[in-house]
């Protein structure tokens, strides 16, 4: 293999998992470790930077970070990174007097911005400290789109979307709320320099079998139910509810239903469990709750009487699977199922809709009649519009509108100065030597053995009589510096230097995980059937460097290290050093008015 | 010397032996020795060796003495007997053991300062008295713990590590070990645990007295240019005579067909040292040409490896001594007092 070029900021940022996995790629470890050192404000800052809604986002994050995290491939469960953002969003200072000001000077460009989600308020909190005039359209009278409208009350509070809103639009934003953008065409003819469709995936699939117009008045679309539900439109459920669908918004569905005196709530999916859209951390808090889940039950027909719902059959199958693996649901042979209920909630996926984009305006539209959008850039093919959210690729979430509201952000910026959209800026990086002494490390690298902590939860009886009350009442100090203790530090790099090792095998003797093997070079899959132990992840790099006196290399699989910095310790020569490695992904800004933030 | 405790956290992937231990179950404490030594890799050879075989850490019994060598007992098979003697007693203390409960695994650890110099004597009679036990010296040719003083197996024109040429001439403990009747003798390098291991699973395997002298790097005092127990040194003058792959009944075969003539001894046990010649000349069950094979390499300055004599029908002290065979803790006052008769009986042949 050829020795690994560690100068490439791609490699170091992949063995942070969690970073790398972020789509906004928040430095994780750093702001846990800030956590544990109880500098919650400094913890928050990071990821206001990274992902601008770090309460929000510590509370209902999909959390992509969390299955990549290490620690969930040394033992059993990864370190619960969402909460722990949530523990600097809950125990920070006022932090107002660390945001951007106001531009007292704009530049005189003004950007439109559809939807006030959080795509939208991405890119406007990038482009407004550089002088932009942000105009942020939305349906609703307040800011926030999805997390507002979609989210219960009792996952998400009012208070933490307001203020992080808030924080946003402060900067100088204009916010038009209850403005609906019926016409681009028209928006066009309002000569702002650049547009963003920031507009979500707002509409709920129909499910449309037999009954579905007889019963219309008991049968809703989730997202429009949960909406209603949100503005206070809709406070009661019948006492038997039937959710059909089994993504996040199904078990937001169920968990609403269940509080507004649904007794008997049930999810039912047309697959099997294991397969459902939803998080499983959102399945288990749904079944807490005392809702089943049942499964492989395809919905047949509404069944009425008198215009009123009465339940609804359903035909068993099963998953049979084709010799290309394909899953195909045949009907099992039982008979049909019929289910009583009183409401039902259909939450079987959502779609994008651009009626109000008129197809002459030179943004071209794909055979799923989905704009064209350029998943790096986020430009349409109109050079002036950009998509970002789920409006530019379908419903994805929070963390990915955000990720795409800092790359619009930054092609606007590029746009409006007349550069090259595709030129995209390096990430700043920064690599330090964490050594302090002989021993010590300015890292805690002793590993902490704690299984994932819980985060405690109100008591259920109370939770369900009150829709507002959050479920969820997150990590205490205490819990939170043990959970924080269970992160193994991956920005803390082993570093290797081939021309001071003496080949002792120090290093290897101690590694408690067995990464680290000195031996002939080969090609790499041949190479990792002679590692010390068996090296059967093949996502995971491994480092290799040469340069040593018996011509041998150094191999070392990163799959499970601890980052504990044993082999720097024990390393009489220093060929090895632990050293944090920050990476830090350029954003719409200027370097030189903004400095990069610098290792702490 | 590191502050933490090593990880209870294993590669998920470790392969497990017939006990179904990985090998991290056979470690120790975390080792309080300088960072780079060599002994730290003898004592993962060790554990590597006693992994491989699947013994059960409560039949090994480790006995040290005094020194850097000495230390590393607590550093490997945690859950062992051990015996912690005073200087140069390792070997008085082993045989006492071994008298006491031939049943255990005898695990002797000493430096060169423990067997050349204030204990060569034992060091001696516990080989001359056959007693079944591997016998590890960790040969470092300095006193580390003082600072970095020639021990006695440091060679006669190298240079300590503040310039000092060494006047005297050098024990060779492989050579002694030789002459006073060791049935198993090798020599290694820790830094070739390729090698290592393989010789400490056969020392372990044979009954008798097996000697193995472990050249071991000091990287505090003795790992400089002029020093002859250097990584760089040894690694250019190492001659090694063979590789061995010790098979036994329970693992599967496994040779890697290297250049080389294959030569499979079978020991007394049962278990088979299957060897690769690399010097074709080499006869490892020839003594005397060993010797001379020896004394005819260190002339040029080459330190000579592998494994140098083995004879595969040893007797040890208890066949000479016609022990009983129980351990004695298990005796009983049935067995150890056997009455009135007996005594007349041994009292009349002594008449």
């Amino acid at each position: 293999m050829q020795s690994t070029d560690i100068a490439a900021p791609d490699y170091f940022h992949k063995v942070v998992d969690c970073q790398w996995a972020c789509p906004a790629h928040t430095p994780v470890p750093e702001y846990i470790r800030l956590i544990a050192a109880g500098r919650y404000s400094d913890a928050y800052m990071i990821n206001w930077r990274s992902n601008v809604f770090p309460g929000i986002l510590g509370r209902t994050c999909d959390r992509p970070c969390e299955p990549a995290c290490r620690r969930g491939r040394v033992e059993k469960d990864p370190v619960a990174i969402c909460r722990l953002k949530r523990v600097a969003a809950d125990f920070k200072d006022d932090i107002r007097g660390r945001l951007p000001k106001p531009v007292a000077h704009r530049n005189g460009k003004r950007i439109a911005l559809i939807g006030g989600g959080p795509a939208s308020l991405a890119v406007a909190r990038d482009l407004a400290p550089l002088g932009y005039h942000c105009v942020v359209f939305d349906q609703d009278p307040k800011a926030g789109g999805m997390m507002r409208t979609q989210i219960p009350k009792f996952r998400l509070p009012d208070a933490v979307i307001d203020e992080e809103c808030d924080y946003i639009l402060n900067l100088g934003i204009e916010f038009v709320g209850g403005r609906r953008i019926d016409s681009m065409k028209a928006l066009l003819a309002e000569n702002f320099d650049a547009i963003f469709v920031g507009s979500g995936a707002p509409r709920g699939r129909e499910l449309d079998i037999p009954g579905r117009q007889e019963a219309a008045k008991n049968i809703h679309i989730g997202i429009d139910w949960l909406s209603s539900v949100s503005f206070g439109h809709i406070d009661k459920i019948g006492k038997r509810v039937i959710v059909l669908g089994g993504g996040n918004t199904a078990m937001d569905c169920c968990r609403s239903s269940r509080r507004l005196g649904g007794e008997d709530v049930k999810v039912i999916v047309r697959s099997g469990f294991e397969e459902m859209k939803a998080s499983p951390w959102e399945k288990e808090d749904a079944m807490h709750e005392g809702i089943p889940i049942l499964n492989y039950l395809v919905p047949k027909e509404f069944t009425h009487e008198n215009g009123r719902l009465t339940g609804v059959v359903f035909e068993k199958v099963k998953a049979e699977y084709d010799d290309k693996g394909r899953r195909k649901l045949v009907p099992t042979g039982e008979p049909d199922e019929h289910i009583a209920c009183d409401d039902v909630l259909v939450a079987v996926g959502q779609e994008n809709a651009f009626p109000w984009i008129e197809r002459d305006l030179g943004i071209e539209f794909d055979k799923w009649d989905m704009p064209k959008v350029d998943p790096k850039t986020m430009a349409s093919t109109n050079p002036k519009i950009f998509f970002g959210g789920d409006a530019a690729f379908g419903p994805k979430n929070i963390i990915w509108a955000v990720a795409h509201g800092h790359e619009a952000a930054l092609s606007i910026d590029k746009f409006c100065s007349g550069e090259d959209i595709n030129d995209r800026p390096q990430p700043m990086v920064d690599i330090v030597s964490q050594k302090m002494g002989i021993h010590e490390w300015s890292y805690d690298n002793d590993i902490s053995a704690d299984k994932r902590y819980r985060v405690p939860l109100r008591d259920k009886v109370v939770a369900l009589r009150d829709i507002k009350a959050e479920v969820e009442l997150g990590y205490d100090v205490e819990l939170a510096l043990k959970e924080a203790e269970r992160c193994l530090n991956c920005d803390v790099q082993t570093v290797f230097t081939g021309s001071l090792c003496i080949e002792c095998d120090a290093c290897v003797d101690i590694c408690p995980m067995d990464c680290i093997t000195f031996t002939d070079n080969g090609d790499e899959a041949e190479l990792r059937t002679r590692l010390k132990a068996p090296s059967r992840n093949v996502t995971q790099d491994l480092y290799v460097a040469d340069g040593l006196k018996t011509g041998r290399v150094m191999v070392k699989d990163e799959d499970v290290c601890l980052h504990c910095g044993l082999c720097a310790e024990r390393c009489p020569t220093g060929a090895w050093d632990m050293q944090k490695y920050l990476i830090d992904m350029t954003q719409a800004e200027d370097r030189c008015r903004a400095p990069a933030r610098s290792a702490a | 010397m590191t502050y933490i405790a090593k990880p209870k956290f294993h590669h998920p992937g470790l392969p497990t032996n017939e006990l179904g231990y990985t090998h991290r179950d056979y470690e120790g404490k975390i080792s309080t020795l300088c960072a780079g030594c060599g002994h730290d890799s003898i004592t993962a050879s060790i554990i590597e060796a006693c992994f491989e075989l699947s013994i059960e850490p409560h039949r090994v019994a480790k006995i040290s003495g005094i020194g850097c060598s000495s230390k590393t007992p607590d550093y490997f098979l945690g859950n062992s007997h051990g015996f912690n003697s005073v200087h140069g007693r390792m070997p008085s203390v082993l045989t006492g053991a071994n008298l006491a409960n031939r049943e255990l695994i005898y695990l002797g650890v000493s430096g060169d300062g423990d067997s050349a110099s204030i204990g060569f004597g034992q060091f001696a009679h516990a080989i001359r008295r056959a007693v079944n036990m591997v016998y590890i010296v960790e040969n470092n040719g300095v006193y580390g713990l003082t600072k970095g003083q020639f021990s006695a197996t440091a060679d006669r024109g190298s240079k300590s590590k503040r310039g000092v040429v060494n006047t005297d001439s050098s024990i060779d403990l492989v050579a002694i070990a030789l002459q006073l009747g060791a049935t198993y003798v090798a020599r290694s390098f820790s830094g070739d645990k390729r090698q290592l291991v393989p010789l400490i699973k056969g020392a372990i395997e044979h009954q008798g007295a097996a000697f193995l002298d472990v050249i071991s790097p000091c990287v505090a005092f003795n790992n400089h240019v002029g020093s002859t127990k250097s990584f760089d040194y040894v690694r250019e003058h190492n001659e090694a005579v063979n590789r061995l792959d010790v098979i036994t009944g329970r693992a599967p075969i496994k040779i890697d067909y290297e250049p080389g003539k294959v030569e499979v001894v079978e020991q007394h046990d049962g278990t088979k040292l299957a060897l690769r010649k690399l010097k074709d000349e080499y006869d490892p069950h020839d003594r005397l040409a060993a010797m001379n094979f020896l004394q005819q390499h260190a002339a040029k300055g080459q330190v000579v490896t592998g494994l140098l004599y083995v004879d595969t029908e040893p007797e040890d002290l208890h066949a000479h001594l016609n022990t009983v065979e129980a351990p004695l803790n298990t005796l009983s006052e049935r067995e150890l007092c056997p009455g009135a008769g007996v005594l007349e009986k041994i009292n009349a042949g002594l008449r």
